[in-house]
């Protein structure tokens, strides 16, 4: 009894050393998933590909703001920047193209019901299908662009086109619409904004394309926010 | 016999460990069979059964959450692969398009002035591009000037948008007139694509994009200016088509009757534009009121009167 309850005292020791030894070993690391980016890659490019399992969802918004924020920001002072045509993300124009739609959106209550939704959905089409065209156009004329890239940027270089909006409903909240001083306001600041809008995105888009080509990717660019433009300066409450 | 008791519990512990976390993802055997199952009847049924499952196996639950978890993953994984390669076939046919686009901006400009100018017929066919880059873009802008036209007129649309009735309206021609211009031309033996010809009836918009625009710009009481312009603009595009339909064409009752259907079918389209959507303007004006005011608000009494009208005529019936 006492033997097999010593031999029983040292396996319980060994195996607490053990268990110990386990419990102190390093067990982080890399899966190696072939097929997949190195994990070397992917520790030096931090941004590609950042390891997000086990952070807290608040961490991960405060980031894609800060995403779509610095995107903003390059918007209002467009540089060559190879960077973030390749972080591209749909959210800024998600926003910008919903912010757009609603303040667009005219009250139901005179169409007779509907009216207000009809022209949401038009705003957001619009929108949505004239970047796609665009898109499309600057792939056929043989640009070097990915489709979602140019859809992130015309959708990101609607930011001066969304104020302008923002601007004239105020505008809009003054006075009436009849008013001349208060509607070549409008007028000029929406053309302010288009003319921003179309100088940006080209300043981006421009750099892939074949520089004989330059005009033809241009003019749908221009083309779209012109429309654009026209629909925010045609709206009147 | 507690010291055992803690031997085992020790001894399996890290066991256990090594179970759930290594031993899982390397089985492969089971977890190939379950997948198969999966696969065969990836059905809602078997997604809840595997839930049950998953939820009533107290026994280990890791395993089967795991298990679970790559299910999931992997049809997951298997169908997003068939959407992405779907896509991916798709958009790898954007290349069959690219040689219907492969031009320079020069040789643009240039059509599009041509598109103007009527030559003299030479001896031959005279030749005719087959692109698509220019009369896209010039039907694209013919749409954002009939949306200009049309907000500023007040054109309301019941059932649909502006943007789509004058997407409609432009691409409806230029593809459905272009098909009807072709059949009739095969009719008469003209020897030209349909390519060709969606790219020169294309190229002819330009003129109505012209007078669209300076109609819209410049409007007057009179019809005059835009009769002119119809005239002049329009008349010299559809001389243009004229031109080259008739060097490509044998056979004088063959060339008039081609001849004829594309040059009406160009300058009625031109006519339709102005007064469809650009005439209420002039009435507007008439009532002094801004022409960037929708009519709705310059007339706010239409709709009523309209449902007093009705309900006028339903008691009239009645009676």
């Amino acid at each position: 009894m006492s033997t097999s309850a010593r031999n029983a005292d040292t396996a319980d020791f060994h195996y607490e050393q053990l268990d110990q030894s386990i419990g102190e070993l390093d067990l982080e690391g890399d899966i190696m998933v072939p097929g997949a980016a190195s994990s070397v890659a992917a520790a030096a490019d931090d941004l590609s590909d950042p390891d997000t399992l086990d952070e807290p969802v608040l961490a991960t918004v405060v980031r894609d703001l800060r995403a779509v924020g610095v995107k903003f920001r390059h918007v209002f002072y467009p540089r060559r920047n190879p960077a973030l045509l390749r972080d591209w993300d749909l959210w800024g124009p998600l926003l910008l193209c919903i912010t757009l739609a609603a303040l667009l959106r005219r009250d139901g209550s005179d169409d007779g019901g509907g009216g207000g939704d009809a022209h949401f959905a038009e705003v957001f089409v619009v929108i949505w299908l004239g970047a796609v065209v665009v898109t499309l156009n600057s792939k056929l004329i043989g640009g070097a662009i990915s489709f979602l890239q140019s859809v992130c940027v015309l959708g990101y270089c609607l930011l001066p086109l969304t104020i302008a909006a923002v601007v004239c409903q105020l505008v809009l909240l003054l006075g009436s619409s009849e008013s001349v001083g208060l509607f070549a306001t409008r007028v000029i600041v929406v053309a302010a904004a288009f003319a921003w809008s179309t100088f940006a995105s080209t300043a981006f888009v421009a750099d892939s394309q074949p520089p004989r080509r330059k005009v033809l990717a241009c003019y749908p660019i221009f083309l779209f926010y012109f429309v654009v433009g026209w629909l925010i300066l045609s709206h009147a409450r | 016999m507690a010291a055992s008791g803690e031997w085992f519990t020790s001894t399996t512990s890290p066991q256990n460990a090594n179970d759930s976390a290594v031993v899982d993802l390397e089985n492969g055997e089971d977890l190939s069979d379950y997948e198969v199952n999966f696969g065969e009847s990836g059905s809602a049924h078997q997604f809840s059964q595997d839930k049950q499952k998953s939820q009533f196996s107290q026994g280990e639950p890791e395993n089967a959450q795991t298990h679970f978890r790559e299910n999931v993953t992997a049809f997951m994984w298997q169908t997003g692969k068939q959407q992405a390669e779907k896509a991916w076939s798709l958009y790898g046919n954007i290349d069959i398009l690219r040689p219907y686009f492969d031009v320079e901006p020069f040789e643009v400009r240039d059509r599009l002035l041509h598109s103007l100018i009527p030559k003299r017929p030479r001896e031959g066919p005279m030749t005719t591009p087959g692109e698509l880059y220019g009369p896209l873009m010039v039907v694209f802008s013919l749409i954002a000037l009939l949306l200009y036209g049309m907000k500023s007129s007040g054109h309301t649309v019941q059932d649909g948008t502006l943007m789509g009735t004058a997407f409609a309206v432009c691409f409806g021609y230029w593809l459905g007139g272009g098909c009807f211009a072709y059949f009739i031309a095969y009719l008469s033996n003209t020897r030209m694509s349909l390519l060709q010809m969606l790219s020169m009836m294309g190229y002819a918009l330009f003129g109505h994009c012209i007078v669209t625009f300076l109609g819209t710009v410049l409007h007057t009481d009179a019809h005059l200016l835009f009769y002119v312009l119809w005239g002049v603009l329009g008349g010299l595009s559809a001389l243009k088509m004229v031109v080259v339909l008739v060097s490509r064409t044998s056979g004088g009752r063959q060339r008039l009757i081609v001849c004829a259907c594309v040059a009406a079918l160009h300058l009625l389209f031109l006519l339709y534009l102005h007064f469809a959507y650009h005439q209420i303007v002039e009435e507007l004006e008439g009532l002094g009121n801004h022409p960037l005011m929708p009519a709705r608000e310059a007339i706010p009494s239409l709709p009523e009167a309209v449902n007093d009208a009705h309900i006028k005529s339903l008691d009239v019936n009645q009676d």
